[in-house]
């Protein structure tokens, strides 16, 4: 295999691995919890811009110079997303969970409108570049390598601290509210904190991708909170593979960008005309995925699987 | 105070764009506000719905060679036509499930809705007509433009002909009755389909009306409508969501406020930076939300 194709391969991995971090916060909060994020671009943005902003050497274009290293840029974007997402979670939570929808499409288009206009920090529509990536100095593939390494490694183990959380009373509880918040209420549970902790969470696992994918593209720009490259594709991601299933926004991670980048691949070989214009195809095509799935396959293709009870052993044990 | 011609200056160049921007909200969160109490659910495709209605308008000018304005009701009923299709194919379906299915379903239809315009007219902004409108002078100096004029007098009519559809006319009364009260307006032998299919022709035709004055006003624009979902929404839940009327003056309000605010009221500068406008929309729903969500007006919580 020539370097090419392996480079080609490695970034594909690293791609989807950075989108399962997407879709595994988006199933913490849909998949436990039922509610609706449609701003997910605004806390990636968060998270991406909070960290290029901190790592980057000094620069006459935004705000910057801090130089920190990644980890740190990363963690201060996750936090500043978790803080973002709380704050949402407090207003929204409260009413018709359309609300919510209607709350995070604004933060995410507000930020857009800011991330555009204050160039001082952000140099405006230009983006900020030069962002580090880790491993960088390593001679080819090898540095590539590394990160897509430490991205499969950040997938495993926010997948098993999801499912764990899945198996836990923590987990039940949510799934309790999410099916009948009346029935969780009258049983004693503070509803609106449990929602607000799982919203919170899920806001931090997005500005977590968005860091990491700041990192790896080492550009970001207003663009980064378009939402059809973010907001949507997750949504498709998580939908078809299936929510409440860790497993399936995995997979459905994997397999929704094979399909976006395979179609990618395909129109490159299109005459120049039509290369643009096919670019609308591939999203009326992934708009077109959504309905179908969810007309014909609502549960994906793993569906959710809730712990069930181990009624034959002894009624003693913990479950 | 202002003298005379500064006076003039401000009715000219804030009041009149603020009720133009005003009519535009207005007529889109009427929509929403009607799917939203029979449907129950937030249309997120709402904005792109009424940019097609733009560029049906530019379709049927092309062809026939007409003007705008005469091109408008073709607009409205292609676009309503469209409405009621995409109820067919995507709504439907998941009318006994959760609300929220929907909501993601339009949120697959919007970008469908976007893709396809982008794929048949192409991303490059257009206009109805070439060239500059003459403007009406009065007083010597207060500048009115032609179309800022008939957009206001359609919006006006049409938002007239709404109330009195849905305060005398059997099925407007049976649209209210299916809003506030659906299983008691199922008992009574309303057919609820027979009222979703009419929301959806008036949602999209006045959608439709919508995006056409957008782009008269400035543009077309294939993000157009995108960029309206969040003030007419803030319209909507700032009229009381699931009340046309209050949606109709919602838009109105806020549209005079979004212009208002870029006024030099405090110092010299614009109160608030053009660029923030739409800010401006969301800071307003985010108050309601947490002081008053079900809106202004007192209408209901869903």
């Amino acid at each position: 295999m020539d370097t090419g194709t392996l480079l080609y391969l490695i970034s594909l991995a690293t791609m989807i691995c950075l989108y399962a971090i997407l879709t595994l916060g988006l199933n913490l909060q849909w998949g436990f919890a039922g509610l609706f994020n449609a701003g997910i671009a605004g806390f990636f943005a968060v998270g991406a811009y909070t960290t290029s902003i901190l790592t980057t050497p000094e620069s006459p274009d935004h705000l910057g110079g801090f130089s920190l290293p990644i980890p740190l840029g990363i963690l201060a974007g996750v936090l500043l997303s978790a803080v973002l997402g709380y704050a949402v979670a407090r207003i929204c939570l409260r009413l018709k969970s359309d609300y919510l929808a209607i709350a995070t499409i604004g933060i995410a288009e507000i930020l857009r409108l800011v991330l555009k206009n204050e160039s001082w920090m952000t140099n405006g529509s230009r983006g900020i570049a030069e962002i580090p990536r880790p491993f960088e100095g390593m001679a080819q593939p090898w540095g590539e390598l590394c990160f897509l390494l430490v991205t499969a490694a950040v997938v495993v183990l926010l997948y098993a601290t999801i499912e764990r959380a899945w198996h836990s009373p923590w987990g039940r509880t949510l799934r309790a509210i999410r099916e009948n918040d009346e029935a969780a209420e009258a049983a004693g549970k503070d509803v609106i904190a449990y929602r607000a902790q799982v919203f919170t969470l899920g806001s931090a696992v997005m500005g977590l991708a968005g860091g990491l994918m700041a990192h790896y593209l080492k550009f970001i720009g207003p663009d980064a909170t378009e939402p059809i490259l973010t907001t949507f594709l997750a949504w498709v991601m998580l939908i078809a593979g299936g929510s409440g299933n860790n497993r399936g926004a995995v997979l459905g991670a994997a397999l929704i960008w094979l399909i976006w980048s395979g179609t990618e691949l395909l129109t490159q070989r299109l005459p120049p005309d039509w290369q643009t214009r096919s670019s609308y195809i591939r999203v009326f095509l992934i708009g077109l995925l959504l309905q179908i799935v969810l007309q014909r396959f609502s549960q994906g293709l793993l569906p959710e699987r809730p712990p069930q009870p181990k009624r034959s052993e002894s009624p003693s044990k913990p479950v | 105070m202002m003298d005379s011609s500064a006076l003039l200056d401000f009715i000219g160049l804030y009041l009149i764009p603020g009720l133009i921007t005003g009519c535009i909200y207005a007529l889109g969160a009427i929509g929403v506000s009607l799917l939203f109490g029979i449907l129950r659910f937030a249309h997120f495709a709402h904005g792109d719905v009424m940019t097609l209605g733009g560029y049906l308008a530019l379709t049927f000018v092309w062809w026939l060679g007409w003007p705008v304005l005469a091109a408008i009701p073709l607009a409205m009923i292609g676009t309503a036509l469209v409405a009621v299709g995409l109820d067919r194919a995507f709504y439907r379906p998941f009318r006994r499930r959760p609300t929220i299915i929907s909501v993601i379903a339009s949120f697959g239809v919007m970008l469908m809705i976007r893709s396809a315009i982008q794929l048949i007219w192409g991303v490059e902004p257009m206009q109805y007509k070439a060239g500059i409108e003459r403007p009406i002078i009065l007083f010597g100096q207060l500048r009115l433009q032609e179309r800022h004029i008939w957009m206001i007098a359609i919006t006006a009519l049409l938002v007239l002909a709404l109330h009195l559809m849905l305060s005398r006319s059997r099925i407007g009364r049976a649209m209210r009755a299916v809003s506030d009260e659906p299983d008691l307006a199922r008992v009574t032998g309303i057919s609820t389909e027979r009222v979703i299919l009419v929301t959806w022709l008036v949602g999209g035709a006045l959608a439709a009306v919508a995006g056409v004055f957008l782009g008269m006003d400035s543009k077309i624009d294939s993000y157009m409508g995108w960029d309206m979902l969040l003030p007419i929404f803030a319209a909507a839940i700032l009229g009381g969501i699931g009340s046309p009327m209050g949606a109709a003056a919602g838009g109105l309000v806020l549209g005079l406020i979004e212009e208002l605010s870029t006024y030099n009221w405090i110092g010299e500068n614009p109160l608030v930076p053009p660029d923030y406008k739409l800010g401006l929309a969301f800071a307003i729903m985010v108050i309601l939300l947490i002081w008053r969500p079900t809106g202004l007006l007192r209408g209901r919580q869903f």
